[in-house]
């Protein structure tokens, strides 16, 4: 008699299995296998030493260790065929045209909770919603202009969004330096792929800025980039993204604002400001508005902002979009706002905020996936199944304690790839974030950010808490690869 | 160019020349100490280095006497004390990661790089006869900076900014070390003037070997003023150093299509008195003067320069 395992059901893996590789891996497959471990090391050593060289860290501040850490890059790359890009980055469109829907519907004429579609209390009362924003129309109607949307597979056709990244989403630095990273290192393997290349985002990227500058500024619009500051743990990341579109990086005191007009002090004297890519939360913004404490904002940049004299990218309030506690309702305002079925699935969420669901998850903690519902980066979570008694006794309490705070997923059995680890190459847990940009139109780049839990059986892929990279690979056909090269055009979603 | 980059592109630049300079300043002053201990003067020859770096009241709060372990303590390590070589290579390195991408790769890792070797180094770097050694070694750090800046930046603002604060810095450390021995200088010195003291104060500026190039002739006292603030040969003479600030500054103004302010007046008329003076008006006016209205005025000029591109 057969008995039933005890064990989760193993997870999909994206190369296949060694008796039958799925198509798109099959090269890599064949590299895998006529590459000695010796090459691999020595590409590893090179990959670091590049990475360290452009000083590509990620600052953890707070931990004790080295403040200025390398993320670990795993040189075997992520395939995503054709096909299945199509898909997913159809069903990206159409998530990210209605979450912009969304937010001018709650800002404006709250169609959708007059129409009760979304509980009114959840929105409003919302630490996400400002009500500074409320009657505000951004050029284009756009309030996300750059969206990150986490994604997650469990199966050849399961693709799940884990979760909305409206406010300031990064990583998008190394998309591309972990693409330039493979193309100096694996020339010859990049050679016998068709890979849609990456490198035109910046490019797409300020055209999306320039396409929502105020009307008044003309066809040169002048775009910046605020960042809070070489602390930032993203900072290198403004400073690339800066030094690719060929604008500037300001931090606060750069701005000044003068009859509700934005100014950045030059050396040939104030120069106004059209567009700002702001990597700083909305809290920090603006002292006159919100914390008065903030030594990283403009003071006066809201009125200037309102008097639609300067544009933001993301606009403030972006952020009730991807609240964990508004997450469970996007497929219903895909519905709502665009009629039509969402094409990307959530994954089936519970908050512990009503009494069915909080019943539900204290009963399965040892099941459930508990995260803060305004939680980022990994931090305070629950993965039951991997969870000590003690652990989950602590959650119990904490949710019965402050039930809105929480909220609970099915533990997913997320798709894995080959990744070099100590042992020998084996199978780890990925998931991709794709970046989408809105302006007039909108665009994304085939491919994203794949991020990968390093540890084995872990299912935590954030930078913060151990995880790594790898670069994306989406093929431009699905076709043999053998013997092709890479083309020289350029696609853009 | 953002006022903010420009401010940390001209500080990177001073503080990186300051560790330079003083760093030459130490090597000098341990030098003397050594020879001038059959005159029983050492502790003159650190009194007056630490003159001459402008740290004097702070260093004698926290250090009973100037002898020389605490003043190389001081000049080299003392987080107190922002000449000092240690905490000027962090200062230069802070200004320039907030402006990473306006700096070249290889300015960036002169930086760096010595600023990871230094704030890892233990007192015994500069114990015993190792001072030497780790002198050079800033030395050659601030050369490799410059170096880089020479070669690697483009000819555009940025590159005029650093230039600004090398030169600026430069030009204040060459009449500051002047001064700490002016009365070498002065009418009643002729006879007591030591020849020690004089390739001294030529060392300070590694001009000993140019001195001979150009005159050809025994160490004298006016002709080494003179090299040192009217000769435009001489790299790191106040001559050649604010005749660079006010060039920069004209290049600035031209690049902006003629804007010019307080700044460019201060610095033209600084550098065209020192183009066309002569070393007798100066002795005669006596040294000491004129040098003391030289640092103010440079000082002054310093703070035009952040008023007109910076703090407007």
């Amino acid at each position: 008699m057969p008995r039933v395992s005890q064990t989760k059901p193993a997870a999909f893996n994206e190369m296949g299995t060694p008796d039958s590789v799925r198509a798109a891996y099959a090269e890599i497959d064949r590299w895998l296998r006529s590459t000695p471990r010796e090459m691999l090391d020595r590409k590893r050593r090179e990959a670091e030493l590049l990475f360290r060289r452009i000083g590509i860290t990620f600052a953890v501040y707070g931990e004790g260790g080295d403040p200025e850490r390398l993320i670990p890059f795993d040189l075997i790359p992520r395939i995503i065929a054709r096909a299945e890009w199509e898909r997913l980055s159809v069903g990206l469109r159409q998530r990210v045209r209605a979450l912009n829907a969304f937010l001018a519907d709650v800002y404006g004429p709250q169609e959708i909770l007059r129409a009760g579609r979304i509980p009114r209390e959840l929105v409003l009362e919302n630490e996400g919603y400002r009500a500074e924003m409320v009657g505000v129309v951004p050029p284009g109607g756009v309030f996300t202009q750059i969206a990150g949307i986490d994604m997650v597979r469990t199966g050849p056709d399961d693709f799940y969004v884990l979760e909305d990244n409206c406010r300031t989403p990064s990583g998008v630095s190394y998309m591309m330096e972990n693409r330039e990273a493979m193309l100096r290192l694996f020339p010859k393997l990049c050679a016998r792929h068709k890979i849609a290349p990456v490198g035109r985002y910046p490019e797409e990227l300020l055209a999306t800025l320039k396409a929502v500058a105020p009307a008044r500024a003309g066809d040169d619009p002048t775009v910046v980039i605020l960042t809070p500051g070489p602390y930032n743990s993203a900072y290198y990341e403004h400073c690339f993204l800066a030094d690719e579109m060929g604008i500037e990086v300001v931090e606060g005191a750069d701005l000044f604002v003068q009859d509700r007009i934005v100014y950045m002090r030059t050396t040939a004297g104030p120069k106004r400001v059209d567009v700002i890519y702001r990597r700083i939360d909305d809290e920090f913004l603006d002292p006159e508005v919100f914390r008065a404490d903030s030594l990283v904002g403009v003071p006066g940049l809201m009125a200037a902002y309102r008097a639609g004299n300067v544009s933001l990218a993301n606009a403030p309030g972006a952020g009730i979009a991807d609240d964990k506690a508004i997450y469970p309702y996007v497929p219903e305002m895909v519905r709502f706002y665009l009629g039509e079925e969402p094409l990307l699935a959530n994954v089936p969420t519970y908050l512990c905020e009503r009494d069915d669901d909080r019943k539900y998850v204290l009963a399965h903690l040892d099941q459930l996936v508990v995260k803060l519902a305004k939680g980022s980066g990994g931090y305070g979570m629950l993965i039951g199944p991997h969870a000590t008694q003690e652990q989950r006794l602590e959650f119990r309490a904490r949710i019965l304690a402050r039930p809105g705070d929480y909220i609970a997923q099915p533990t997913l059995a997320l798709s894995t790839c080959p990744t070099i680890a100590e042992q020998g190459i084996a199978p780890r847990h990925v998931d991709l974030r794709p970046f989408v940009l809105s302006g007039k139109d909108i665009r994304i780049v085939p491919g994203g950010l794949t991020r990968v839990a390093l540890k084995e059986g872990s299912l935590v892929v954030n930078s913060s808490q151990g995880g790594g990279t790898k670069d994306t690979w989406v093929l431009e056909d699905d076709g043999p690869q053998a013997g092709m090269t890479q083309s020289a055009s350029q696609v853009a979603g | 160019m953002l006022s903010s980059t420009a401010d940390n592109l001209f500080w990177a630049a001073r503080y990186a020349e300051r560790a330079g300079n003083v760093a030459r300043g130490i090597g000098v002053a341990s030098r003397m100490a050594a020879v001038s201990a059959r005159l029983g003067d050492e502790v003159g020859e650190w009194r007056a280095l630490l003159t001459a770096t402008g740290g004097d009241a702070s260093f004698h709060r926290k250090y009973p006497a100037p002898t020389g372990d605490a003043v190389v303590h001081w000049l080299v390590f003392d987080h107190d004390n922002p000449s000092g070589i240690l905490p000027c290579f962090e200062a230069a390195r802070h200004n320039g990661r907030a402006v990473r991408t306006a700096l070249t790769v290889d300015m960036w890792e002169a930086l760096n790089d010595g600023w990871t070797h230094l704030r890892q180094l233990t007192p015994d770097a500069v114990e015993g006869e190792a001072l030497p050694e780790l002198l050079g070694w800033v030395r050659d750090r601030v050369t490799l900076f410059n170096g880089a800046a020479q070669e690697t930046m483009l000819r555009t603002e940025a590159w005029r900014f650093v230039r600004l604060g090398t030169m600026l810095e430069r030009a204040d450390n060459t009449a500051r070390l002047l001064d700490v021995r002016h009365q070498l200088f002065g009418p009643d010195a002729a006879e007591a003037v030591d020849y020690v003291q004089l390739q001294a104060v030529l060392r300070s500026v590694s001009a000993l070997r140019s001195y001979q190039w150009i005159y050809r002739d025994r160490l004298a006292a006016p002709k080494i003023a003179e090299l040192m603030i009217l000769r435009p040969e001489l790299p790191r003479g106040l001559a050649a150093c604010l005749g660079q600030v006010a060039a920069m500054l004209d290049a600035i103004a031209d690049g902006q299509g003629g804007r010019r302010g307080e700044c460019h007046r201060q610095a033209g008329l600084l550098a065209a008195e020192l183009r066309y003076g002569r070393i007798d008006d100066i002795l005669g006016e006596g040294l000491h003067a004129f040098l003391t209205r030289t640092i103010a005025r440079t000082a002054e000029l310093g703070a035009a320069i952040e008023d007109f591109y910076i703090r407007h």
